[in-house]
């Protein structure tokens, strides 16, 4: 079904009064900002709730060094159109001095965690936004809007504050922080909905263009210096597009035509398959991957 | 308006709520191939026929043990309308997490088992679901296969939850027999049941009013940050309070009292932000209707911060430092009389005192009985001594301005939901 204008206008004022709970109740929030879809919607939206002001939070980027180039692109263009501050948290730098090792299928998604924490605590952050939505995942759809984690980052699904009205309770120990997630009851469609209404730039890889690639367990994972075929697999030049934007290594295209935000509107409603599902090969790991992750500490 | 409806559901252990929001969404259509796909694999190695309850459950520990803990939240749509649905455990430990899908609902569906009727959870669900004015009750006789689609059965339970019901003061409540097993009237009306002529469970949300239109009622917007942009271009003076319009219409021109200091003013400018890639501004609008998140200038340079709350100069609640209410215990640590506490009101935080609990309510007898100490899940009416004024409205006519938050200043832990009595001072 079409989403109407009003229910689209219940979203963002719903999201707009989040980041104002945080700007008015936390000493240091960040918004954690990948360049991927969501995390340019949650800026958009955090920019509307301080206009004429700018945005009273840092962002910060865990990244896992198998961007795509298009990506971090956008992001540092962002950064510097917006005169925003930008931390990046860089995985890669974690191999090189060793504090972590290269997985062996190596996918980077799961070595996010760390970097995240100790960033976290090295800038003493005690509100971190995240674009995670509930439709996205099992493990998403039991998360509250704020979500409070211990000192180590952690995650206790069992351990939840009932979240009442819209009575948001931001209240933490020292070394505790909080998780906030504004875009919590927006729908991968509501996404792409208000990107056509408010005409939101994106990175090009969200729409269809030509790439070389190649299939491994249902996905189209694209030909580059972190993802290569393996014996049998096959490579063709398909017109591709990301439905999400993550790790190069484990994150899939899918096949489409669709060149604006209004083609992809329609491909998204039409879709049998959901993102993570047609995307993320490391959420496929295992029954409660997700879980597993946040319970960690991942976002 | 929104044709959004927000539904949550509430009901005891095993009588089948994962499996009924399982067989909702997924005879809606909502449940896309690679999510039927996984509950397939996942059903088969336990070597079992498709379990509807694993499109939901999605924590291990709830998959291990059959049973919903947490809260999740499902967004599905139907050519009518589109659906955010809080999907609530059933276990009395849990209560606290019916408590929150239930706050923002407009429809609660409550769930017995066809084959055991009405138990304590049942009740304290209807109690949680009257105490928070949800506008509509459903409640789904769910199990109607394993009693032969007896009438006789459904008839029985329908009318016994309709007693309490009425004493709990719920004036919309349906009863549908379905199974969510077979799938019987929950999307499909069901060839079993043709002595029922309602709605099927779906028909029923696709045609439900949301939340009372607040649009109409006096003007409550409690400021929740100022923006002061400090820059060398034309916003340099800009002063602006943010917030979201909790009741009411706020117009240019209006006269207002900003609350608690009273001081009188009228609106002078509201802004909707317009952002490009590049820039960041304003532009003024006539006005703005209750859910709507906006900026506010007022014409005199009068003391207003977070927490102060701009009413209608013709309708201000005034101030209290006092409350009686209604509230339902969160927390495993007992309530007693002297307890300090903090107070979430709007966007105020304060310190308060419990001065006096004066009842709790008794499940059996839906009566008042006397308490000194409220434990966890009850439901109790409470006296607070707030150290700063409140600009506070009864429940019963604002759920915004008359709801709150106890919190523990020690840990930050959510203690309690409170709503304010109104002047009879009714427990529900």
């Amino acid at each position: 079904m079409s989403i109407t204008v009003t229910e689209l206008d219940a979203l963002e004022s719903e999201s707009i009064f989040v980041f104002r709970e945080v700007a008015a109740e936390f000493e240091r929030p960040v918004i954690l900002f990948s360049g991927g879809k969501d995390s340019i919607v949650m800026l958009h939206l955090a920019r509307k709730a301080f206009a004429p002001a700018g945005v009273p939070f840092t962002l910060l980027h865990v990244d896992t060094g198998h961007n795509f180039p298009e990506v971090l692109a956008y992001r540092d263009a962002t950064v510097e159109q917006l005169g925003l501050r930008l931390e990046v948290a860089s995985v890669e730098e974690y191999i090189a001095d060793g504090r972590l090792r290269e997985r062996t299928d190596g996918t980077r998604n799961q070595l996010q965690t760390i970097p995240l924490l100790d960033a976290i605590n090295a800038h003493r952050f005690d509100a971190v936004f995240g674009g995670g939505r509930r439709d996205e995942e099992r493990a998403r759809a039991k998360e509250r809007i704020f979500s409070l984690r211990d000192e180590f980052g952690q995650w206790d699904p069992r351990n939840q504050r009932p979240e009442l009205w819209s009575l948001y309770n931001g209240r933490h120990r020292p070394g505790e922080h909080v998780r906030v997630f504004p875009l919590s009851n927006w729908t991968e469609l509501d996404v792409w909905h208000y990107i056509e209404r408010e005409q939101i730039p994106l990175p090009s890889i969200y729409y269809a263009h030509e790439r070389e690639v190649f299939e491994r367990d249902g996905m189209l994972l694209a030909v580059g210096p972190y993802s290569r075929p393996r014996d049998g697999e096959t490579v063709s030049s398909r017109q591709v597009r990301y439905r999400t934007v993550g790790d190069m290594s484990c994150t899939g295209a899918v096949a489409s035509t669709a060149t604006s935000a209004a083609e992809v509107v329609i491909e998204v409603a039409a879709s049998e398959i959901t993102e993570r599902g047609a995307t993320r090969a490391d959420d496929r790991a295992s029954e409660a991957a997700m879980e597993d992750r946040k319970r960690e500490g991942y976002f | 308006m929104s044709t959004l409806l927000r539904l949550a559901t509430a009901g005891s252990v095993d009588d089948g709520k994962s499996t009924l929001v399982g067989r909702l969404l997924h005879d809606c259509k909502a449940i896309l191939a690679d999510q039927i796909a996984h509950v397939k694999t996942v059903s088969e190695a336990r070597g079992g026929d498709f379990d509807f309850a694993l499109l939901t459950d999605g924590l291990r520990a709830e998959r291990e043990q059959g049973i919903t803990i947490d809260v999740a939240y499902r967004y599905f749509a139907t050519d009518k309308r589109s659906f955010i649905l809080a999907d609530c455990p059933g276990h009395v430990q849990y209560t606290r997490n019916t408590v929150t899908g239930a706050s923002t609902a407009d429809v609660v569906i409550i769930l017995v088992d066809a084959r055991h009727g009405v138990l304590e959870q049942t009740r304290r669900h209807l109690a949680v679901a009257g105490l928070l004015r949800v506008p509509h009750v459903v409640l789904a006789v769910n199990k109607i296969d394993l009693v032969d689609y007896d009438e006789a059965v459904f008839t029985k339970i329908a009318e016994s939850v309709n007693e309490v019901a009425d004493q709990l003061g719920i004036a919309d409540l349906q009863a549908i027999p379905v199974s969510a097993l077979v799938g019987d009237n929950v999307v499909e009306r069901s060839a079993q049941t043709a002595w029922y002529d309602g709605p099927t469970l779906l028909e029923l949300l696709e045609n439900a009013t949301g939340r009372t239109d607040s649009s109409n009622q006096p003007l409550r917007f409690p400021v929740q940050y100022v923006v002061r942009p400090q820059t060398d271009d034309e916003y340099r003076d800009y002063r602006g309070y943010t917030g979201t319009v909790a009741s009411g219409t706020v117009s240019v021109g209006d006269p207002v009292i900003v609350l608690p200091a009273g001081r009188r003013t009228t609106i002078a400018g509201i802004d909707r932000p317009v952002v490009t890639p590049t820039s960041t501004a304003v532009v003024e609008r006539p006005s703005a209707v209750a859910g709507e998140a906006v900026t506010v200038r007022l014409a005199d340079d009068i003391d207003v911060a977070r927490g102060s709350v701009i009413v209608a100069a013709e309708a201000s609640p005034g101030t209290r430092r006092e409350l009686a209410a209604t509230v339902s215990w969160l927390s495993d640590r007992p309530l007693t009389v002297g307890a300090r506490v903090l107070i979430k009101h709007t966007t105020t935080t304060a310190q308060a005192i419990v001065t006096k609990i004066t009842g709790a309510l008794d499940l059996d007898t839906l009566g008042v009985i006397d308490a000194t100490e409220l434990h966890l899940n009850d439901i109790g009416k409470v006296q607070l001594k707030i150290a700063a004024p409140l600009a506070a409205d009864p429940y019963s006519s604002n759920a915004i301005t008359g709801s709150f938050l106890l919190i523990d200043a020690h840990d930050g832990w959510t203690l309690a939901a409170g709503m304010i009595d109104d002047e009879e001072g009714e427990l529900l």
